[in-house]
């Protein structure tokens, strides 16, 4: 089973985009949106739910007037400003400790388990996603990618396909860790941009602790030909594989328009054949032999 | 007067709007960039560094003498940071959401606290504008109490102007509580609306007023600006698509010093911002 994550560190250098044209040239895989915060591959791929299930992530405190006696113990105790001189809980600010549950010397503090949102097993034209929605300004993100990325090699696992291609979410923090763990290769898509580069280090540095072996494009290469060189000499300096250049092509914009991925709409231009090699690079990489052999020569340094 | 610039999907340009209207203010003005897992805003701003302070949080630090393994703090732990294997407690400082429980509820006061680096916090100025930013510390999980903690040291006297992380949960939230109007930054294509959407509800969850930033506004469709109208959110600019801004930004220069007219657009947004909250309070003191 090999499984590549799809990162950049910074939002919005294409991501999506390329997960999407990758899915249409990879056989057999599954495809797995870890996005779950602003998940927006299923906005390309319009998949058919075949499963969809709650998401239960922490407790919130609720505290029952009838048996508050306004004591104020659970207001000093609370380090999150959650409570207010009301002895109502702000949902929002309520971190899901306990702390004032267990204090509550009238025991009139309630702790329900939250919905914190939906996750959904589906089939697409290229194959079953599992994908998700995280509840509006909830908390456990990296919780709901863990559980996703567990039920995409459950499924692999039970329908026999050897792939998962996951869309990973930007930043550096708790869901993009979640994401990292045990994936057999990354894929970085950046830009050329001062910006793109420093983010891309932080999430290189991120990946190095965890051992992945890295492989990276630059999207939208011709915007600044000399940052797409500082790229990929800091690919280079940290043992990364660098796969290609992806011009900037509004082609990009229109096919997400009509909901469709690149090799889905209009002629068949260089940019194809360009993300056609680029795969190719990375589906015939040492690390993502079909054996799943740990490729250590190309873990991030 | 706390403005936050969000958008849910990243790269849409809130670091591009936020710097550049912090810089069309020029003074009595506070850029605060609370994107700590991928902070961008000093690069553009590039400002004067003064002091940089690292930032904790609080975790247990067990004292084997006093410790008779009782397992009550594994017991009231929610995160499972910390357990009790035989008479030996265990402390997974990573998972420590830092609410103090186990030092609460340990009969031997067994329990103080330590701390865990959650990364560091800067302080800064270029000419008459401030500038505070919070940097997560690689490997760290949890940037909520860093952005409050870089929340926290803004000064209340001056205008606030935050860069906020993308995304609709937790860490934009930590953004976006408490400030006075959302400035949402947006591209018109179906993956801009589909996580603005999102954004605006998250947004009126907290009861905030927010309006529109349209960047890359004559890409993608039209299906953006049908939203802005049904759901009433006031477009308050837009900045069409030009190679020329791409390239500046891709240096990480600054729009209002490279195209000067810039300047006057962003001041001119201020303005409209500053028009539309105070309407937005007055609407809901009647409906109160």
């Amino acid at each position: 089973m090999r499984e590549l994550i799809i990162l950049s560190g910074k939002g919005g250098t294409g991501k999506t985009s390329l997960t999407a044209a990758f899915a249409s040239l990879a056989e057999n895989s599954v495809l797995c949106d870890a996005d779950v915060d602003a998940a927006d591959l299923h906005l390309l791929m319009q998949p058919q739910i075949r499963q969809r299930s709650d998401f239960m992530g922490g407790s919130k405190a609720v505290i029952n007037p009838s048996l508050c006696t306004g004591c104020g113990t659970c207001i000093d105790l609370c380090r999150f400003d959650g409570i207010s001189d009301r002895f109502q809980v702000d949902a929002i600010r309520c971190e899901g400790c306990g702390v004032c549950v267990d204090f509550c010397p009238e025991k009139a503090i309630d702790f329900p388990v939250q919905r914190c949102g939906e996750w959904y097993i589906s089939d697409t034209r290229f194959g079953p996603m599992v994908h998700a929605r995280l509840g509006i300004a909830e908390e456990n993100s990296g919780k709901l990618v863990s559980l996703i990325r567990r039920r995409s090699r459950q499924l692999a696992e039970e329908s026999g396909q050897d792939l998962i291609i996951t869309d990973g979410p930007p930043g550096i923090g708790c869901p993009v860790i979640a994401s990292l763990g045990g994936a057999t290769a990354l894929v970085i898509v950046t830009e050329p941009t001062v910006s793109g580069l420093h983010d891309m280090e932080r999430v290189v540095d991120l990946a190095a602790h965890f051992k992945v072996p890295g492989m990276a494009c630059i999207n939208k290469y011709d915007l600044n030909p000399e940052m797409t060189e500082a790229i990929e000499q800091l690919a280079v300096r940290r043992n990364i594989a660098v796969l290609g250049r992806i011009p900037f092509d509004p082609v990009f914009t229109r096919s997400m328009v009509e909901g469709k991925n690149i090799f889905e709409y209009g002629e068949r231009t260089a940019l194809h054949v360009q993300v056609e090699k680029i795969w190719d690079k990375i589906i015939h990489s040492p690390s993502m032999n079909p054996l799943g052999i740990v490729d250590f020569k190309a873990t991030i340094r | 007067m706390i403005i936050s610039v969000a958008s849910g999907k990243g790269g849409t340009g809130k670091t591009t709007v936020a710097t550049n209207l912090a810089l069309a203010l020029g003074e009595q003005v506070e850029l605060l960039d609370c994107d700590v897992e991928e902070p961008n805003a000093d690069l553009f701003l590039k400002p004067l560094i003064s002091r940089t302070e690292k930032v904790e949080t609080p975790i247990p630090l067990v004292d084997g003498e006093k410790c008779t393994g009782c397992g009550k703090c594994a017991e009231i732990c929610r995160f499972n940071a910390i357990t009790v294997v035989g008479k030996k407690v265990l402390v997974f400082p990573e998972l420590c959401h830092s609410c103090g429980g186990c030092m609460l509820v340990c009969p031997e006061g067994a329990i103080s606290e330590t701390g865990r680096e959650l990364g560091t916090i800067s302080f800064g100025h270029r000419n008459g504008i401030g500038f505070i930013n919070g940097r997560l510390r690689v490997g760290e999980a949890m940037s909520p109490p860093l952005i409050r903690k870089v929340r926290a040291a803004a000064d209340p006297n001056l205008v606030t102007i935050i860069d906020a992380p993308p995304g609709t949960s937790c860490p934009v939230i930590a953004a976006m509580n408490g400030a006075d109007f959302i400035l949402m930054v947006t591209e018109p294509t179906p993956f801009g609306l589909h996580d603005l959407r999102l954004a605006v509800e998250a947004v009126r969850v907290l009861n905030i007023p927010c309006g529109l930033v349209i960047n890359r506004a004559d890409i993608g469709d039209l299906q953006v600006f049908a939203y802005a109208e049904s759901e009433r959110v006031p477009i308050l600019m837009t900045i069409p698509f030009d190679r020329r801004i791409a390239e500046i930004y891709s240096r990480s220069q600054v729009l209002v010093e490279e195209i000067p007219e810039w300047r006057r657009q962003f001041f001119d947004l201020y303005g409209r911002i500053e028009a539309f909250t105070k309407s937005w309070r007055r609407t809901k003191q009647c409906a109160n």
